[in-house]
This record gives structure tokens, sequence and C-alpha cells, in this order.
């Protein structure tokens, strides 16, 4: 095992120009890709923000004692797809209102008794904040009888639900035809380093070498290439997110299992690049 | 111990590089292979060390049939095998010591087995004061003396050379056929591939000469057929 390091080091001295080539280019490939990765990261958590607002409101039949409602919530919160029920009295309501709609202060002070009902605000768990699936809870809570109505941004949730689906497909797409991209790119360059070796090799096999041991320093050569490649990426990713964060808006980078997961990628790549490229040459000969 | 049996080589490309070739190479002995450019010496040669199968025929090394080894056995056997070229295939980029050091380290020697095993050939080849040098720093004559410390640090028992005169001056020549001869005086079989006829009359052993693909003359055979006619 230590001469196929030996063996791997040697080529990166011996090459320095193709060794550096290859690494840039897995670089390059493993940026392109890592960074439509921070870009889906990114959007994906925008998308959640939003989703935490899904929120159905059931408006409350004036006049409904409160044990009634106290029950209720601790029906409610027992559903599956519930989070959380809160309370809002009529007087929390008005307060709320005042302090949030300032413009129509002198509107609601100028009525004697308080126009507002009360309701209670139902959250949904992560994985229920689909249109269908809010529907259906709605529909549930509003045959509580102490309910005047229930309301969800229905036609919100809907474009929400659209535009969930429309960024899975195009990201299946575009980050397979990245993966895709990189995999033929690393391929190449691991191809030039083999037949840039093909006389090397063609003495190894005339001395006897064995198929395994004239693989081992090209994976093991591949393996480094694609990790340093790898790291290159990060600090690529990491200068382009700093740039973006102080210039255009706050963006959030890779958590460190996520970089570890792109050297861990980088380093994969160069691996199965350098193994297919050394067995199709061996192939050959 | 090599055996040759109506041995038929065809390529892809139509031609018939040898047609029904018989030999054996006895234990120990030396054996000029002769013919024209083009004859099939080297189709020979890298019939022995696998690298091409017959389309008809056998090629039995040391009792095996070399169509019937697997990749892993092929590299095995070539560890038993030692292989000169004209073109020397060095690594010119390593020192002399280095390159006969490969040869051992693929077979997974240990070190502490590998360098006394390297100072030894490079002492047969006359070249342990050279063995810090890259092999492009080394003259044509050296070089090929490299190549066959190489194919002898592994102990074979037959040395195969293709042409390994061929690129050398005269002085070079004489140098290294004398070498080959040492190595077979010790006990190693040679067989040489040579258009040199010069080298092959000075020296009187066994001398194969091929035409086309087809052995014309083995001085062996027609030997044993002159003393039986005399006989
Ligand atoms: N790999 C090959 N593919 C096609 N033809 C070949 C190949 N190797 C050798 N030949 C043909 O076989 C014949 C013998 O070649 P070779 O054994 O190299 O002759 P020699 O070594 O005596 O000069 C030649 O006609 C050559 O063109
Ligand atoms: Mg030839």
């Amino acid at each position: 095992m230590s001469l196929a390091f030996r063996e791997a080091f040697l080529a990166f001295r011996r090459w320095p120009a193709l060794s550096m080539l290859s690494v840039t280019t897995i670089a390059f490939a493993l940026f392109v890709a890592s960074l439509y990765g921070l870009v889906a990261l990114n959007l994906r958590r925008a998308l959640q923000n939003i989703e935490e607002r899904v929120e159905i409101v059931m408006y409350i039949t004036r006049g409904t004692p409160v044990e009634v409602i106290t029950l209720a919530l601790d029906d409610i919160e027992a559903f599956p797809e519930v989070a959380r029920a809160a309370y809002i009295t009529a007087d929390e309501a008005l307060q709320r209102a005042q302090r949030e709609l300032v413009e129509f202060q002198g509107i609601f002070s100028e009525f004697d008794t308080n126009p507002l009902p009360a309701s209670i605000e139902v959250r949904l768990l992560p994985g229920f904040r689909t249109s269908e699936k809010v529907g259906a809870v709605a529909e549930r809570l509003g045959s509580f009888n102490f309910v005047d109505d229930v309301q969800y941004g229905d036609d919100w949730l809907a474009k929400l639900d659209r535009l969930r689906n429309i960024g899975a497909v195009v990201g299946l797409m575009i980050g397979g035809a990245f993966a895709l991209a990189s995999i033929i790119i690393i391929g190449t360059t691991i191809r030039m380093a083999v037949l840039q070796r093909s006389r090397e090799i063609a003495i190894m096999r005339l001395v006897g070498a064995t198929d395994s041991f004239i693989r081992r320093p090209f994976l093991v050569e591949g393996c480094i290439k694609g990790a340093l490649g790898g790291l290159a990426a990060l600090g690529l990713c990491y200068a382009a997110y700093a740039a973006v964060h102080r210039l255009l808006f706050q963006a959030e980078f890779f958590s460190t299992q996520q970089m570890i997961l792109v050297v861990a990628i980088g380093t994969g790549l160069g691996f199965l690049a350098s193994a297919t490229s050394v067995a199709k040459h061996l192939r050959q000969i | 111990m090599i055996k040759f049996v109506r041995v038929y080589k065809a390529f892809p490309s139509g031609s018939l590089a040898l047609r029904d070739l018989s030999f054996h190479v006895a234990k120990g002995e030396f054996l000029f292979l002769t013919g024209h450019s083009g004859a099939g010496k080297s189709t020979v040669l890298r019939l022995i060390y696998a690298e091409h199968l017959p389309t008809q025929g056998e090629v039995r090394i040391s009792g095996f049939n070399t169509a019937k080894l697997n990749r892993r056995e092929v590299s095995q056997l070539r560890r038993r095998l030692g292989i000169v070229f004209q073109d020397f295939r060095l690594l010119e980029d390593r020192t002399a010591e280095d390159n006969v050091a490969f040869a051992l380290e693929v077979t997974g020697a240990k070190r502490s087995v590998i360098a006394p095993k390297v100072m030894r050939v490079l002492a047969q080849v006359g070249l342990t004061a050279k063995a810090h040098q890259y092999s492009n720093e080394l003259s044509g004559g050296e070089q090929q003396r490299v190549a066959i410390a190489r194919a002898l640090v592994n102990d074979p028992f037959v040395l195969l050379a293709d042409e390994p005169t061929g690129n050398l001056d005269e002085r070079a020549t004489r140098g290294v056929f004398r070498l080959l001869r040492d190595i077979n005086a010790n006990g190693t079989a040679v067989l040489m591939a040579t258009h040199d006829l010069d080298l092959v009359r000075h020296a009187n052993y066994r001398t194969m000469e091929l035409q086309d693909g087809a052995l014309v003359f083995d001085s062996k055979v027609d030997q044993q057929a002159m003393k039986k006619g005399t006989a």
C-alpha cells in the first residue's frame, strides 16, 4: 500500500501540470454542482420559511363557553397533523388588530362592542403543509359545532405546491446533468493521466505486475485529486457565498456534514473515474 | 521447458505471422532466432510471454499451456521470465537502481530483500558505479545493461531478448552479448532474436531461422539429421 502512495505522489511530482489540470477540472465541475446545491439549499430554506406561515384559523361562534374551547384545543392538538393550536380571545384579536393595523385605529375605537370574533390558530407539522392535507384538516376542524368559519390560504397554498414540484423536478434534472458532466470531465482528465503513463503501465505488465497492483496507485491518485478538487470547490463556493451574503442578501452556507459530503463526493468521483479509466485501459492491453 | 506445437498465429488484419511452428527449448539452452524483419521473431517471443495467444496449436511454458492462463497467472509467468527489448523500455526519470527495484516491487517483495538483490544484479552487469544515475543519463549500452539487470532480478529460468543489440554500436553490442553468454553460462536459458548474422556466426549456439513465419532452419535438428545421415 505504501508503494501505491509513493507512486501516486511521484505522479504528482512528475506531471505537476497535468495533475493540476485534473484537480482544477474536478474542482470546477464540483464547484458548479455544489454551487447549484447551495442555491437549492437556500431556496428550500426560503420555501420552508414560507411554509412556516401555513396556518388554519377557526372563527368561533360568539358566546361559546371557554370550557368548550379548552376541551376542543386538547382534541385538536391530538390531531397527528397539528403542531400546536392557540386560542385567541376576542379581546386579544382586537388588541392585535389595533397594533398591526395602525391606519384603522380610529375605526376600532368607534365600536362600542368588539366586532372581532375569538379564534383558534392551528399550525401544522412540516410534512402536512400541502394544500391537499391542509384542506383535509381544515374540513375536520370545520365540523366542530362552535365554529363559524374556517380559513386558510388555499390559493397561495396551491401555488406553493406547484413551486415545490417545479423545484424538485428542475433540481433533479439540473443536479443530474451537473453530476453527469462532472463524471465525464473527471473521467476524461484521469484518462489523460492514464494515457500519459501507458508506457509505464506496459512496463509494469511486462515485469509481471498484476492488474490490481497497477490499478492501486491510480486509485489513490484519483482519490487524492478528487478530495483536493472537492476542497477547492468548497473554497470557491464559500467565496461566492460570502460575496452574495455581503452584497445581495442573507444566505446560508453548507453545514459541516454537507461540506464533508462535497469532499466525499469529490473523492468518490475521483475514485470511480480512475477505476473506470484504468480498467478500460487494462482491457485494451 | 518452452515448447511450440504446430503453432499458427494470424492477426485480425489477415497477416499470418507464424505458420506451423514447432520447436523445443531445453533448460539452460542458448538459442538464436534469426530471420528478416517481419519474419515473425518478435511474435514468437510475444507468444512465450503470453502477450499473444496462438491462433492454432499450443505454446507450453514449464508445462503450462499459455492459452489456459488467466491474467493473474500471466503476471505470475512473467515474473519467472526476463524480457529485454531493442528499445530498453526503462522508466527514464528513475535511477538505474529504481528501475531494477521496480521489477521486484511489483512482486510485493520486502524492501529489505530488494536492496541487496538489486545491488547484486547491478554488479553482475557491471553497473554498480552508476546505480544512482537516471537511466536517460546512461549510454545505450548501459541502458541495455540496466534492462538486463531488471530482467535478471527475479531469477528467471529464461531470458527473452528481442534484438537486444539492435540499437547499439559494435563495442556495446559485444559487451551486451558477452553479458548474455555469461548469464547463460550461469544456467539461465537465453532466447535471443537478432538479425546480426556476425554475432550468430561467431558464437557456436543453436540457431533457428524463420522465413515468413515458417521455420526454415534449425541447427539442432539439422545436426541431428546429419548425425543420423552419417551413422
Ligand atoms: N499486432 C500485430 N497486428 C498485426 N500484424 C502484426 C502484429 N504483430 C506482428 N504482425 C505481423 O506479423 C509479422 C511478423 O512480425 P514480427 O514478429 O514483428 O516480425 P520480426 O520481429 O521478425 O520482425 C509481420 O508481417 C507483422 O506485420
Ligand atoms: Mg521484431
